[in-house]
């Protein structure tokens, strides 16, 4: 779906943040900001809330714990014990390293999967860059425009005034 | 941002008050680079070709890989026979370089994983080849139990699959087992790790790329980031995760690798001590290799503004710690062999300091005892030549205490009548050569394809206010209000 973006570019992160204040503080909603490297402290500024991903770990990772226990006790208790140098078929101190590692492996993994599959990410998607360089050195501030309630005029004299570089229109599918 | 402190002259002398100071926060990075000469900085040596210098190491490697091919397939043909192996010392080479390989994996993610943790910012420049170097140093590791069991073509048998065999299963109680599920979870988790790290990376360069075909290599590899905030947030997050999950793994690892000695009854490995002394020395080998790596490659590739002195400083500190625990750890062996009053064990001690190994024991003290001392002084902290002969002698010291753990307990155990000596036959030589031709083989084409330095992560701890990003979120926020 291609929307209506209000984009600004800036150079400098510290401007950028300001003018996000200035922009919060006149009540327009930020879409998102583009930056070649994660700002700490900007999540809250526009809003994004912290994110659920390591649920997906503890959830994961408590049930390959589990698993990998019932696995062991399975195969060598109840499957075919097997008796060696006369230690108990239930010996499951001695699983539990097995246990941790799996806990990590799949706990990782699912991260990993959850967080790729949240954020819309997957080998040869085709990039979709606001500006170009914001992968480099730009920091690039955009503002959707979904009805006509958004004063874009007003938006743009707040940008400029607040050390934008360049502000410009555009139709993008973001 | 430099307060200094202000002392009121009205106040008397014992009421004095001092004003807070605050810092000055350190610099990781020489000069003061734009975030575009940054990018521009680390992606040159991927853009041009290669110099004459890598040439000559590639065609090396290349050569002793070329070997190890060779080497192996003698090997497998041949059965491990080919070895200097026999009926007391039933492992030799191949697991000294078994564990010797796991432990220069340790370094990597120690730099990225644990320091990541404790926000240490100078990890920035070298997290990514020390990461690299752990994924090539495993691949290494991982080779030789495989051709170690003779019938490698059967090496999944030890993997608990169902199977027409009953189904029997693998004994879970076995250290050997451990030992794989281990090293394959550790494989697997510093490749994602790591290539979860170079993502942003690979989209810069998407961004760069003068050549279509390597545009779209990297346009498949970076999976379309485009540098949202709301990406970003997330992914420190998972980086976070990934960190605190990494740091015990690695910490089990070795811990696991050390328990394939410990649990036996032959003495000089039937110790308990053995866990955290041998995650100690993995972490002091392979700081010992991350070093020997960078010097190299800042030389030569002239990352100077990026792996500073500083940097190098830092390291050495880590190698004297880890080296002094290594140390201690020799000691405490020493001592418990004596005073525990096993006529075996105190044997065997007698043995590796005075037998027919002994100048193994004394070139290994040479690298792991006398040689962390040396890096007390300033002089030899500053000197990259020094540091160089330092790296080595800890590469060569670390691996000689595997050899003598390994080969000075099992050549003499218990019954005299079972003692022997081990000699190394050409294909074992060849082989331990042929593992260091695969790792530089790797490591080279890395730095030459791939951003040997996290350009996003450098960015973070150099761009412009940006020193927030080391900062935990509430302290940014402090500051962000303050401003």
């Amino acid at each position: 779906m291609r929307s209506h973006f209000l984009v600004a570019t800036f150079y400098d992160p510290d401007r950028l943040m300001n003018a996000l204040r200035v922009i919060r503080r006149e009540n327009f909603r930020v879409y998102d900001v583009y930056a070649p490297y994660p700002i700490h402290g900007i999540d809250k500024v526009i809003g994004i809330r912290k994110t659920r991903l390591p649920w997906v770990t503890f959830v994961v990772g408590l049930s390959a714990l589990t698993f990998a226990l019932l696995m062991q006790f399975y195969m060598a208790v109840l499957d075919w014990p097997l008796n060696v140098g006369g230690k108990p078929d239930n010996s499951t101190l001695a699983f539990i390293p097995i246990t941790f590692e799996a806990t990590v492996l799949l706990g990782g993994l699912s991260i990993a999967a959850a967080f790729l599959f949240r954020a819309r990410l997957y080998p040869g998607k085709k990039e979709q860059l606001i500006v170009d360089g914001v992968t480099n050195d730009v920091f690039a501030l955009v503002l959707r425009k979904r009805s006509d309630s958004i004063d874009l005029r007003h938006a743009r004299e707040l940008l400029k005034q607040n050390g934008a570089n360049v502000i410009l229109e555009k139709e993008a599918e973001l | 941002m430099s307060a200094v402190p202000v002392t009121n002259p009205s106040l008397s002398a014992s009421r004095r008050t001092v004003e807070p100071q605050t810092l000055p926060l350190p610099r990781w990075v020489d000069g003061n680079p734009t975030l575009g000469e940054i990018t521009d900085d680390i992606a040159h040596p991927l853009e041009g070709k290669p110099g004459k210098g890598w040439w000559i190491c590639f065609a090396i490697a290349f050569a002793a890989l070329l070997n190890l091919g060779g080497m192996v397939t003698w090997l497998i043909a041949k059965g491990i026979g080919v070895w200097g192996l026999n009926n007391s010392v039933g492992w030799a080479f191949d697991i000294t370089n078994f564990v010797f390989w796991i432990g220069i994996g340790h370094a990597g993610t120690l730099i990225s994983a644990i320091l990541l943790l404790f926000r240490q910012q100078w990890r920035t420049s070298i997290n990514r080849s020390a990461e690299a170097m752990t994924i090539f140093a495993v691949l290494c590791a991982a080779m030789f139990p495989g051709i170690h069991m003779g019938r490698p073509w059967d090496a999944f048998f030890i993997f608990p699959y169902p199977n027409q065999r009953g189904p029997l299963w693998v004994n879970f109680r076995s250290p050997l087992v451990w030992d794989v599920v281990a090293i394959s979870t550790y494989f697997t988790i510093s490749l994602v790790f790591w290539y979860l790290g170079m993502i942003p990376d690979l989209a810069t360069l998407r961004d760069r790329a003068a050549n279509k075909i390597k545009k779209i290599i990297f346009q498949v590899l970076s999976m379309g980031w485009n540098g949202s905030q709301r990406t970003w947030a997330r992914y420190e997050i998972v980086c976070l995760v990934l960190a605190g999950l990494a740091t015990p793994l690695v910490l089990s690892v070795h811990s696991i690798v050390s328990m394939d000695f410990a649990t036996s009854v032959i003495p000089g490995w039937h110790t308990t001590i053995f866990p955290p002394y041998f995650v100690a020395g993995a972490i002091y080998s392979g700081f010992g290799m991350v070093l020997t790596l960078l010097l190299i490659t800042r030389q030569t590739m002239h990352l100077e503004r990026y792996i500073t002195m500083r940097h190098l400083d830092k390291m050495a500190k880590v190698l004297m710690l880890t080296g002094m625990i290594v140390s201690y750890a020799y000691a405490t062996e020493f001592f418990s062999a004596w005073y525990g009053g096993n006529l075996y064990e105190r044997y065997h001690f007698i043995n590796r300091a005075t037998g027919p190994y002994a100048w193994c024991f004394y070139l290994m003290v040479l690298g792991n005892v006398i040689t962390p001392q040396l890096l007390w002084f300033q002089k030899i902290r500053s000197s990259v030549a020094a540091l160089f002969v330092v790296s080595i002698l800890v590469n060569i010291g670390m691996w000689l205490e595997r050899f003598v753990i390994i080969v000075v307990s099992l050549h003499r155990a218990f019954l005299p009548s079972g003692w022997g000596m081990f000699y190394p036959t050409k294909i074992d030589i060849g082989i331990l050569i042929g593992a260091f031709g695969l790792f530089f083989t790797c490591f080279l084409l890395f730095i030459r394809f791939l951003p040997m330095i996290a350009i996003w992560e450098i960015k973070g701890v150099v761009g412009h206010g940006a020193h927030k990003m080391a900062l935990s979120d509430d302290r940014a926020e402090m500051e962000a209000s303050h401003a």
